[in-house]
Formats: structure tokens, C-alpha cells, sequence
């Protein structure tokens, strides 16, 4: 029976997650040459940012892409929330190293130790932020295209396991800031995340 | 042949053939060293299940493992996972172990996905069978409907990656509801897929043993090769600084059978060297010496024996505490040497002091009748033990010993001796005002301890020490599996009543799980739905060509392409006519742990249990349980069974209440008969007072010493000053012979010197032992044995 494993599953959903919430933040920096490091440097810059998603699922069997929408939240260095608001309310928080997924009631605490190609994920991300390019280069083989104003960063996993469920993420933006993450899964479903940034709302202080 | 003569070889003759009679059936007796001392004979339902769990059911056989990491957290936790693994994976292949049938464990997990492999495919191949959302109405096309709109609201969150692989044969989502409904909320901390504690330190796995966990051999076996295997494994991974710590039933059983067989051991094997030395500085003689033991041997044959008889099987307790609790025999031969000299008229510096030691006989045997009427069966032999032991080794004392001293055999006087203790006995009433300052401060301490004087825990009777117990919380906090307190339990005739039992009552509980008042229900037809159940939910599935039509009306208007649903179709078709799931179909995965451990056969009833997990309470631990509405809901819902629901902790607690205020009920029946006696006897009031008086302040004073120093007093301190008054009333009764002299005689007083002495040193080496009972019946006797016979010679008032 090719049964796919739910753990192998949860895993994945985690991995997108918070890899889309890691680089959505942005930053200014100058940067003498355009290229990872210096995307990398301009992202890192940012120590809390907020904004608006919509994310949309294109899955075979079923005809119209899911949509999705709601707000993200970064504040460094480990916390990234990712608070879904329609169609239903669902809420996802990394805090430092466990997750929380809140759903119709349901509260599941997810500790990251549990899931070690996550959590190694999740170092990466966090990593990457910190302008450690090698840590990113362990698990993805980064490609950057495009301009500092319109830049796509793609990342193909290293490992055969990883690619068997994310076969390549593609996030694109302008300057520190993050516009799209095309997650393509390896069965041919596919996710486009778009992201905007939040109208100025004044922080509670 | 003279009539003397005649008369001495039928006693010796007499004796010879009960000894043999008697070692007879200690040899065949059967011997135990399960739980079941310690567990009432006559037990209530609630009390019977409690029992059944503790004894066998499958918590019984559960070991718990860790892997445990040095103070500088080395070695590392990705090497713990390596160690745990690579252990796991040896006691699973583990073959028979000599002795054994089968294979020392049914399962070992560690976390890893070995079986989780199993228990998805068991999972989504009965899903139509295992899901309660299965019913006729989920089938139709209004319940299709609800049930796919749910699924594309999934689809559209994060938590809907599970299901999007699956969709095209499992759009309801029976997978994903039946793991939720699996997941019991405490999320375990594991690294590289393998059990850990939260701060990395220890791995943890979890063993279930073949045996049961009263079968104390098998499960030492088990905990060897574990033992062994870590060696091997530890060794071969080069970790040297990582440490092995097992714990659960089994252990804790093995663990206290060893502790106790070995303290007894070697505490009795100190104590009797203590008092072979001094009764041969005393009497100068090794074969008087052998004679002075013969009485207490005898007794202790002759006790087994009678508890083989009594009770059927001999308890390991009862071999370990019934010696040291007859230990007084030893002092009838001393009276008897000193007192008596060494010929049968009891000439020389004799006394007559047969009838005060067979009063001192009599006391005893009272004090340990009122062990022998307790409902548990530990205290019951001891005290049918003690009865007969202390009364056989008089006998033998009396009509068999003389017969056996050789002729002219006598204690040579220690006039120094005999002169020191005179002048002390003389001058001990001098002190009386201490004794009363003594009394003043014990009733004291007493009033001011009257709330806590008595251990209310089971726990205080257990002969696991604080360091095990508290090993064994902090691996079941590591694998997030606190202990269940309340349980329904269901008995029935056969597995499939049993099962439904258990269906009907999770059903009547769902309520209470919807509002809150219950975080979930565990019962095992979670895991292996009744036969009934399972046909009933393939009767509400419908044929491949129906479910095809009422897909397509159900998602009319819903996105879905239902011409990719095809596998959807054929594959709830096929689980119509899909084989029940039967026990024997769970075998490799997790499942069936899960069964196991809430469905088990004993005494030709299935029992199911249903496990009620509470909302986790705001530290302070208020039950928020309305016990008398889910036992109520219980009754009412169970119809194939007797059910009863359980609160653990109350239940263990009121069996222990039971216990003591039982065997308190019978010490002061006991107390009360002992003071008749002495009263029928001495005939006399103020003889009377003269007696009592002592022992009643050692028992006072000593229990204040205790209850001021340490833990609350339990059970074993109990039997400890029962001890003390069989002891003390023959101090109390010597003095009290000769009532109109000023002090006993010197014979009568170093024999009691003698007597005290041998006391003090078998039960004072108990005070040093890590085995409560042990401990507390020692630090109870020890100091008491002194202060009685201390007493006895300061409150002495000569008749005037």
C-alpha cells in the first residue's frame, strides 16, 4: 500500500510553515554586491515585522485553489506566528523550539525535538536570519535570480526524503521584503502564499 | 527403668516426632512472595480490581527503562537515541530465556516508528470499521455533504497536509479523526525519533513483560536481560558514562523481595552473632548454648508448619519477621538456666519461675491473637506464627529442656555482677520522678501530634524506598504517561460482551467529555471495536454504485472532481465485506498495547477498563470529578456486565485506613484481654496497676519518641508495641513475684539483664534496615525492650 506517512506529513506541513514565516521578514541594509549573501544580510536585518496573507492550494482533486488568509507575525529571534483567519480560525506559533497549533478548540503542543529534520530545518531558518548562509547551504542548494528589486530565491532540498514531499520552494520579493512562497510539493500539488505587508498598525506601546 | 527417667525420654520422644511431623511440611510447603499479604482476603469489588492490577493486569508487566546521561549531560542525547535503539532492537529479538516458554517481551517501545509503520496500515485499512463517525447518516448525501465541506476546511489550514495525500480514498477523513481521537494530549519529547526526557538527559523505553508481574522469578529474569543487554550494547556503542535505570511493578517487587531477603538475612545473621556471644559469655557452655536455641527452633518449625496448614502457603513476609517476632524464646531458656539451675527440681539459685514466664507466655499469645484475627492475610500469619511458635518453644522449655541440660550443668553466679545489679535495682525507684517527667512530655507530644500520628498511605506499608519511587515518577513524567486514578470497570462472560460494555459506557460518558468536565475516554474498543459495532458500521456503508451517486449529489456544488474519487468508492465497498477485526489482526502494532492494556482475561472473566483522563487542574489538584453522576451514567448505560467505577487513589487509601483501624480495633481488643488475664491472675487490683503501669508508659513514651522523630507511625510500629507489652509484662511480672521484697532476686534480675540484652541486640540491628517494616518494628522494640525493664525496676514498690 503506498500509504504516505502521516509523520512524514506533519513534518512537511511544519517545514513550509515555518519556512514561509522565516522569510517573510525583511530589512534594510546596504549591500555592496547583489547576491545570497547579501539577500541574506538585508533579510536579517529585521527584528519584528507584521503582515497580511492569502495562500492559496491547488490540489488534483479538487477544482478550485483553497484559499486561505490571515496574518503573520515575526518577532526575533524565535518567535514567528502565522494566525489563520478565514475560513476558519486556526492559529500556528514557533515559540523558541515548539509549535503550537490551536484549531476548533483543539490545542496541539508540538516540540520540535520530535521532529528532527524540522528542527534542524528550523536552525537553518533561523540561521539563514542571522546571515549564516551555511547553514541554509546544508540542507537546500540555494539559487538566487533576479535583481535586488525583484529577486527569487529558489531552494531545492539536498536529501531525497526531503524531496520527495517539498520538491522546491520558491519565495520571491523586493529588497528585504517578501512578496510570494511557492511551495511545489512532489506529488504536483502546489501552494502560492502572497504576502503584504500590514497596514502600519501602532505596536501596543 | 525409673518413672523419671521413663517420663523424660516420652517427653524427648514426643518432641523428636512432632519436630520431624513439622519439618515434614515446612519442607513441602508452599512458599510466595507476591503482593497478596498486604491485600485484604475478603476483598470488595472496587478493592478485587485494584488487587487484579496490581497483581496481573498488564500495568503489572510494564518495565520502565532509561538511559540515563552523567551530571555533565554526557554522553550526548543523540547518542542516548543511538544506545536506546540499539537496545530496543536487542530485547525485541530477545529468544526464551532459560526458563521461560516465551520471549521475556511481548513489546518494547522507544518512540521509534517500528510500529507506528503497522499501525497506520491496521488504521486506514479498518478505518471504516475503527471510526465512530462511521454511521447510515455519514453515508448519505446530507452527511457526505457535512462530512466534505469539513474535509476541504482541513484541506485549507495547516493541520489539512495530513489529509491532502489521502483525499481521493479518504475524503471523510476517517484517518485523520481516528489519530486525533488516538492522540491522548501529552506530547512526548523525543530526538532522532526516540523517547527522550525534556532536558535530553535520559532516554526512556517502555517494556512489557510475558510474565505477570506476580511471577517475581520471570520478571528477574527480564530485568537481567535487560541488564545484560545493556552491557553488550553499551559496550559495543563505547558510551561508558551512560547509566541503566529500570523501574515499574516488577521491579519494585523484585527489587523489595531481594532488599528484604537480603536485610533479613544479614541483619538476623549480626543479630544472632550479638546474642551467641553473649549468651556464651554467659554461659560458658556451647552446648547450653545449642539447648537455649533449640525452644526457638522448634517454635519456628512448628509455626511454619502450622502456617502451611492454616493458610494453605507460607508468605515470604512471614518467614522473614516470624523469627525475629518469637525471638522472646530465646529468653525462656535464660530464665530457665539462670533461674532454674541445672537440674530439674529447679534447686540452686532457683525461683519458681514457671508460672510468671507461662503468664509472660500467655500475654504474648493474646497480643498475637489479635494479629491472627486481622482480614489481611500478611498480619494473620504472622500472628497464627507467633502463637504457635512462642507456645511450642515454652513446651519445649518447660517439659523437653531440663531433660536435655547434663547433670550438674549451672550457670556460674557473678556475685560482682549480681551485687551491681542489686545495688541499681535497689536504688532505681530513686528516679521515679523521671519517669514521670518522661510520661508528662510523651503525653505531650502525643496531644500535640493527635492529627498526625497515623500514616494515611498505602505507600508507608511499601517496602520500596523514596529514591525508587521517585525514579519511577520521573520516567512515567518522561513519557508523558501520568497514572490514571479513576477507571470504569466492566466484567463479563465473554470478550465481545466486555468490549461492548465498554462501548456502551464511553457512549454515556461522551456527554461529559463534550463539556469539558472530561478530557477524553481510553477503553479498548478504541482499538478492537466489538464484533457488534463493527458490523453495525458496515451495515451503514453503502455498495460502490450508491456511494458513487450520493457522492456526486453530496458534492454537487462543492469543487471536488468526482471522477477522482473512484478509489473512494471501491475501497468503503470493500471494507462491507472486510474480515472483522479481530485481536490477533493488531499483533505488531501499537494497537494492540492498546488493548492489552485496557482488556485482559482473568479468572474466566474479561474485564475491560475504561480510563477517564481529566482536564489537567489548576495545581491544586481539587477533584473536579462528579463521581457519583459517572457512576450513575455507568450503571445505567452497561448492560452486558457488572460495572463499577474506581477511584484509584481514593480506593488504595480506604484499603489502608481499613487496615489500621482494623488492626488498631484488634490491639486494643488485644490490650484489653491482656489486662483480664493479669487481672484473673494477680487478683489483685493494685498488682494489677503494679504491672500495667510500666508497660502502658513504654508504650507511650516510645510512641511519642517515634512519632516526635520521624514519619507517622504505621501499621509495623503497631505490631512493634504489641511487641513491647508481650516483652515487657514478663520484666513487669518478675518484679512484680516477689512483691513484699525490696528487689528481685540477683538470679531473677541478671536473667532479666540477659533476656533485655539478647533483645535489644536482634531487634536493635532491625532499626538499621532500609525495609520499613523492618526498620520500624526495630526502632520500636529496640529502645522499648530497655525502657520496659528500665520502668518495670524504677516505678517497682515493694509491698509494704
Amino acid at each position: 500500500m503506498n500509504l504516505v506517512s502521516i509523520e512524514r506529513r506533519c513534518r512537511w506541513a511544519l517545514n513550509t510553515v515555518i519556512f514561509g514565516l522565516g522569510i517573510m521578514v525583511g530589512g534594510a541594509v546596504q549591500a555592496q554586491d547583489w547576491g545570497v549573501d547579501a539577500l541574506m544580510q538585508l533579510l536579517a536585518q529585521t527584528k519584528s515585522s507584521r503582515a497580511n496573507f492569502v495562500e492559496q492550494k491547488y490540489l488534483s482533486a479538487v477544482e478550485v485553489p483553497l484559499e486561505s488568509s490571515g496574518e503573520l507575525v515575526y518577532q526575533a529571534p524565535d518567535r514567528l506566528e502565522k494566525r489563520t483567519l478565514k475560513p476558519s480560525l486556526e492559529s500556528l506559533v514557533l515559540d523558541k523550539d515548539v509549535l503550537l497549533l490551536e484549531r476548533k478548540g483543539r490545542k496541539r503542543s508540538i516540540p520540535l525535538q520530535s521532529y528532527p529534520e524540522v528542527g534542524a530545518f528550523v536552525e537553518s531558518i533561523r540561521a539563514t536570519l542571522a546571515g549564516d548562509r551555511q547553514a541554509l547551504d546544508q540542507n537546500y542548494q540555494v539559487a538566487l535570480e533576479g535583481k535586488r528589486d525583484r529577486w527569487y530565491l529558489l531552494l531545492r532540498p539536498l536529501q531525497a526524503k526531503a524531496a520527495a514531499m517539498v520538491s522546491q520552494v520558491k519565495f520571491s520579493g523586493q529588497r528585504e521584503r517578501v512578496d510570494t512562497i511557492e511551495i511545489l510539493q512532489g506529488n504536483g500539488d502546489r501552494s502560492v502564499m502572497t504576502i503584504t505587508p500590514a497596514p502600519a498598525i501602532p505596536l501596543s506601546n | 527403668m525409673s518413672e523419671r527417667r521413663y517420663k523424660s525420654l516420652l517427653a524427648i520422644l514426643v518432641w523428636l516426632v512432632v519436630l520431624a511431623v513439622c519439618l515434614v511440611a515446612v519442607v513441602r510447603a508452599r512458599y510466595t512472595a507476591d503482593l497478596s499479604a498486604f491485600l485484604p482476603s475478603h476483598p470488595t469489588p472496587e478493592q478485587a480490581v485494584l488487587i487484579d492490577q496490581l497483581k496481573e493486569g498488564p500495568a503489572s508487566r510494564l518495565i520502565l527503562v532509561g538511559l540515563v546521561a552523567d551530571d555533565h549531560g554526557s554522553p550526548a542525547a543523540i547518542d542516548l537515541a543511538r544506545l536506546s535503539k540499539a537496545l530496543a532492537e536487542r530485547l525485541r529479538n530477545l529468544r526464551p530465556l532459560p526458563g521461560d516458554k516465551a520471549a521475556p517481551y511481548t513489546s518494547v517501545n522507544n518512540g521509534e516508528l517500528v510500529s507506528s509503520q503497522r499501525d497506520q496500515s491496521v488504521l486506514f485499512q479498518y478505518r471504516y470499521l475503527l471510526s465512530p463517525e462511521v454511521t447510515p447518516a455519514r453515508f448519505q448525501p446530507e452527511g457526505l455533504r457535512a462530512a466534505l465541506q469539513d474535509s476541504l476546511e482541513l484541506l485549507g489550514s495547516s493541520a489539512g497536509l495530513m489529509l491532502q495525500p489521502l483525499l481521493t480514498r479518504d475524503p471523510t477523513a476517517e484517518l485523520v479523526h481516528l489519530v486525533e481521537g488516538m492522540d491522548s494530549g501529552g506530547e512526548r519529547t523525543t530526538v532522532d525519533g526516540v523517547w527522550m526526557s525534556s532536558d535530553h538527559r535520559r532516554a526512556v523505553l517502555v517494556a512489557q513483560t510475558q510474565a505477570d508481574g506476580s511471577d517475581l522469578d520471570a520478571q528477574q529474569r527480564a530485568i537481567e536481560a535487560i541488564h545484560q543487554q545493556f552491557e553488550q550494547v553499551s559496550q559495543q556503542a563505547g558510551l561508558k558514562n551512560a547509566r541503566l535505570v529500570v523501574s515499574g511493578p516488577g521491579v519494585f517487587a523484585t527489587q523489595s523481595r531481594h532488599t528484604i531477603e537480603s536485610e533479613a538475612t544479614r541483619l538476623s545473621m549480626i543479630g544472632a552473632g550479638i546474642i551467641i556471644t553473649l549468651l556464651l559469655s554467659i554461659y560458658r557452655s556451647p552446648r547450653a548454648l545449642l539447648l537455649g536455641l533449640l525452644p526457638m527452633a522448634t517454635g519456628a518449625l512448628a509455626g511454619i508448619a502450622a502456617v502451611s496448614w492454616g493458610f494453605g502457603v507460607v508468605h515470604g513476609i512471614t518467614l522473614g519477621f516470624g523469627i525475629t517476632l518469637i525471638g522472646e524464646a530465646v529468653d525462656y531458656a535464660i530464665y530457665l538456666f539462670v533461674q532454674g539451675g541445672g537440674s530439674e527440681q529447679g534447686e540452686g539459685r532457683a525461683s519458681n519461675f514457671w508460672p510468671t514466664v507461662s503468664l509472660g507466655v500467655l500475654t504474648s499469645v493474646i497480643g498475637f491473637a489479635s494479629m491472627l484475627a486481622s482480614g489481611f492475610p500478611g498480619l494473620a500469619q504472622l500472628g497464627l506464627f507467633s502463637i504457635v511458635g512462642i507456645l511450642s518453644a515454652a513446651l519445649v522449655t518447660r517439659w523437653v529442656l531440663p531433660h536435655l541440660i547434663p547433670k550438674g550443668f549451672s550457670i556460674a553466679p557473678m556475685p560482682g555482677l549480681d551485687a551491681r545489679l542489686t545495688w541499681v535495682a535497689a536504688r532505681a525507684p530513686r528516679l521515679r520522678w523521671l519517669a514521670m517527667v518522661l510520661l508528662a512530655g510523651a503525653v505531650v507530644v502525643l496531644f500535640m501530634h493527635r492529627d498526625r500520628l497515623w500514616s494515611r498511605e498505602l505507600t508507608s506499608l511499601s517496602p520500596i524506598t523514596k529514591e525508587a519511587q521517585t525514579l519511577d515518577m520521573t520516567l512515567r513524567a518522561d513519557l508523558g504517561a501520568p497514572d490514571v486514578r479513576y477507571l470504569g470497570v466492566i466484567r463479563a462472560a465473554s470478550m465481545e460482551a466486555a468490549l461492548q460494555g465498554a462501548e456502551q459506557a464511553t457512549q454515556a460518558l461522551a456527554p461529559l467529555v463534550e463539556s469539558g468536565m472530561l478530557l477524553g475516554v481510553d477503553s479498548a474498543a478504541r482499538y478492537l471495536p466489538s464484533q457488534a459495532m463493527q458490523r453495525q458500521r458496515q451495515a451503514a456503508l453503502p455498495d460502490a454504485d450508491t456511494l458513487r451517486a450520493r457522492f456526486t449529489q453530496a458534492a454537487q456544488d462543492l469543487p471536488l472532481k468526482a471522477e477522482k474519487f473512484e478509489a473512494f468508492f471501491t475501497e468503503a465497498a470493500q471494507a462491507r465485506r472486510l474480515p472483522l477485526l479481530t485481536r490477533a489482526d493488531l499483533n505488531g502494532s501499537s494497537l494492540a498495547l492498546g488493548v492489552d492494556s485496557l482488556l485482559m482475561r482473568q479468572s474466566g472473566q474479561w474485564t475491560a477498563l475504561v480510563g477517564l483522563r481529566l482536564p489537567a487542574s489548576d495545581a491544586t489538584g481539587v477533584p473536579v470529578l462528579d463521581a457519583q453522576l459517572i457512576r450513575q451514567r455507568l450503571t445505567t448505560a452497561v448492560k452486558g456486565g457488572q460495572v463499577y467505577f474506581i477511584d484509584l487513589k481514593a480506593e488504595s487509601e480506604k484499603l489502608y485506613s481499613d487496615y489500621l483501624s482494623e488492626v488498631l480495633h484488634l490491639s486494643m481488643l488485644g490490650g484489653l484481654a491482656i489486662l483480664v488475664l493479669l487481672g484473673v491472675v494477680l487478683r489483685s487490683p493494685g498488682r494489677l496497676l503494679r504491672v500495667v503501669t510500666p508497660l502502658l508508659l513504654t508504650v507511650l513514651i516510645v510512641s511519642a519518641g517515634l512519632v516526635a522523630t520521624g514519619p507517622p507511625l504505621t501499621l509495623f510500629h503497631l505490631v512493634g508495641l504489641l511487641l513491647i507489652v508481650a516483652i515487657g509484662s514478663n520484666y513487669a511480672l518478675f518484679f512484680d513475684q516477689r512483691a513484699q521484697a525490696a528487689i528481685p532476686s540477683a538470679a531473677v534480675l541478671s536473667s532479666m539483664v540477659f533476656a533485655n540484652l539478647t533483645t535489644v541486640a536482634g531487634f536493635g540491628m532491625l532499626a538499621w534496615s532500609q525495609v520499613p517494616v523492618l526498620h520500624a518494628i526495630g526502632a520500636t522494640v529496640g529502645p522499648g525492650a530497655i525502657l520496659a525493664l528500665v520502668l518495670a525496676a524504677v516505678l517497682h514498690r515493694p509491698e509494704p
